[in-house]
């Protein structure tokens, strides 16, 4: 095993590691924004309710890598995306795998989100009303801070498939981390060293973000910890991340 | 459309490959994951962390990583190995180091399946059965099985959907299975839109045949219980 290889080439696998980590956020941020109001369409049932249910079937329902293919090598299939403004970012593998990575995420929060508000307690909803608040006040105070806390064991999964799913970006000539790994395989002719570096990179990466979900959850579901006094001989708290990740 | 229809029977074969790729991961994933909820419900402290460290690893690293390390790694393990023994060169696949790399990566999860549904089963259904003097293997296979059965099967299902959308994925190590099929397609025809539709549609046929089959399957698997 040539280890050196991979501590020659530390650049390259930075690099990754800032292309995948820059990937995955942004896919999470902005699938967040786009699955915030299909979410509060689902539960509310509106007239856009079904489109919702749609889009997050479609997304739930396919490979991710047909949905970055479908984008990235399909659109151009038609004459107006390549003649139209939009080829500029259209012809590039990073938007696309960023708008396909978008999509899937918000089909997936989408449906966390809905389950969460869901699962408000009646009363809570009621009490806003009571006060007098408005409906949209009575959705930015009451139910989104209630959901998203209840969302969060949810959220460290999805974190964690999209940081995962991040590895298509590879397949369509990204250099994320993998591509650093496959890089370096076909650069010294090895076939190891590229691939663990990867895969310890990976791992290294994921359980960092389960230590740090841990630790918000910590914190926003304080409420949910067992009592303090009895702490001691009480069960450490259910665990909800990884506890069943995989979606 | 016209090139839909041509590549029609070629598409057909490729879902075959798909769905033969699935069906053979998930029989090696259920294997392994009986294995290690096995190795963690034994109680032995070398099976607990050797099943511990395998849902570690599969957990921390992503499919298509660990698809590469056995395509790649593993032909030149088997090889190294085989080559030490005498054995003239090996080719490993793509459709079997597919099926060894979701088998193993989905036996993980099953792993966590198995296990929480073996708790599930009331202590009191095993000691009744000692109580009628049944041998270990007759309270196994016959009182306990076929009621783990009814809480394993969503967690199963689950696992299934996911374990078919990450087939996927084994296209990229040259398999010609649904994707790698519509890819070849797509391009040599210039409609790559209208072949990975295609490809998008008959995943979800793939769902929805799933969803209908499994419903059935909880009902049979429920069919004692009141609600």
């Amino acid at each position: 095993m040539k280890w050196h290889l991979v501590l020659e080439n530390w650049d390259k696998f930075i690099e990754g590691v800032w292309i995948s980590l820059h990937l995955t956020a942004l896919a999470l941020a902005i699938g967040f924004l786009l699955a915030l109001p299909m979410a509060l369409a689902m539960y509310r049932g509106s007239r856009a309710a079904p489109f919702a249910r749609g889009f997050v079937y479609v997304f739930r329902g396919t490979p991710l890598l047909v949905q970055t293919y479908l984008i990235y090598y399909g659109l151009s299939q038609f004459e107006w995306v390549r003649g139209g403004p939009w080829w500029l970012i259209l012809r590039e593998a990073w938007w696309c795998a960023l708008i396909a990575f978008s999509l899937n995420s918000a089909a997936y929060q989408a449906e966390i989100l809905r389950g969460a508000f869901a699962t408000t307690p009646r009363g809570e909803i009621e009490g806003g009303k009571a006060l007098g608040l408005s409906e949209r006040l009575v959705t930015w105070m009451v139910l989104l801070p209630s959901s998203l806390r209840r969302a969060l064991p949810q959220y460290g999964n999805e974190t964690v498939f999209m940081l995962h799913g991040s590895v298509v970006a590879s397949v369509i000539t990204i250099q994320d981390i993998l591509g650093a790994g496959r890089w370096l395989n076909a650069r010294y002719y090895v076939v190891y060293e590229g691939l663990i570096a990867a895969a310890l990179l990976y791992m290294v990466i994921t359980f960092a973000l389960v230590g740090v979900f841990r630790l918000i959850e910590r914190r926003y579901l304080r409420h949910l910890a067992p009592p303090k006094d009895d702490a001691a001989d009480a069960k450490p708290a259910p665990k909800g991340m990884l506890a069943t990740a995989m979606r | 459309m016209q090139a839909l229809i041509e590549y029609a029977p070629l598409l057909a074969e490729g879902t075959g490959v798909t769905v033969a790729l699935a069906v053979l991961s998930l029989a090696l994933a259920t294997a392994l994951g009986a294995l290690g909820a096995a190795a963690k419900l034994s109680g032995m402290l070398a099976a607990d962390w050797t099943a511990r460290g395998y849902t570690t690893l599969v957990r921390g690293v992503p499919d298509l990583v660990l698809i590469l390390l056995i395509y790649f790694g593993g032909q030149r393990l088997v090889n190294t190995v085989g080559g030490a023994l005498g054995f003239e060169y090996i080719e490993i696949s793509a459709f079997w180091a597919g099926v060894f790399a979701i088998g193993f990566i989905y036996g993980a999860y099953l792993t966590e399946t198995f296990r929480g549904a073996y708790q599930s089963v009331p202590k009191g259904q095993r000691e009744a059965g000692f109580a009628l003097g049944l041998s270990r293997g007759a309270i196994l296979w016959n009182v306990q099985i076929p009621q783990l059965v009814r809480f394993a099967l969503s967690g199963y299902a689950n696992v299934w959907m996911v374990l078919v959308k990450s087939t996927a994925v084994v296209s990229v190590i040259g398999l010609a299975d649904l994707v790698g099929i519509a890819d070849k397609a797509g391009k040599s025809t210039r409609q790559t839109f209208t072949f990975f539709l295609a490809v998008l549609l008959v995943y979800l046929a793939i769902t929805a045949v799933s969803e209908f089959l499994f419903a059935r399957a909880e009902k049979r698997a429920n069919r004692g219980m009141v609600r």
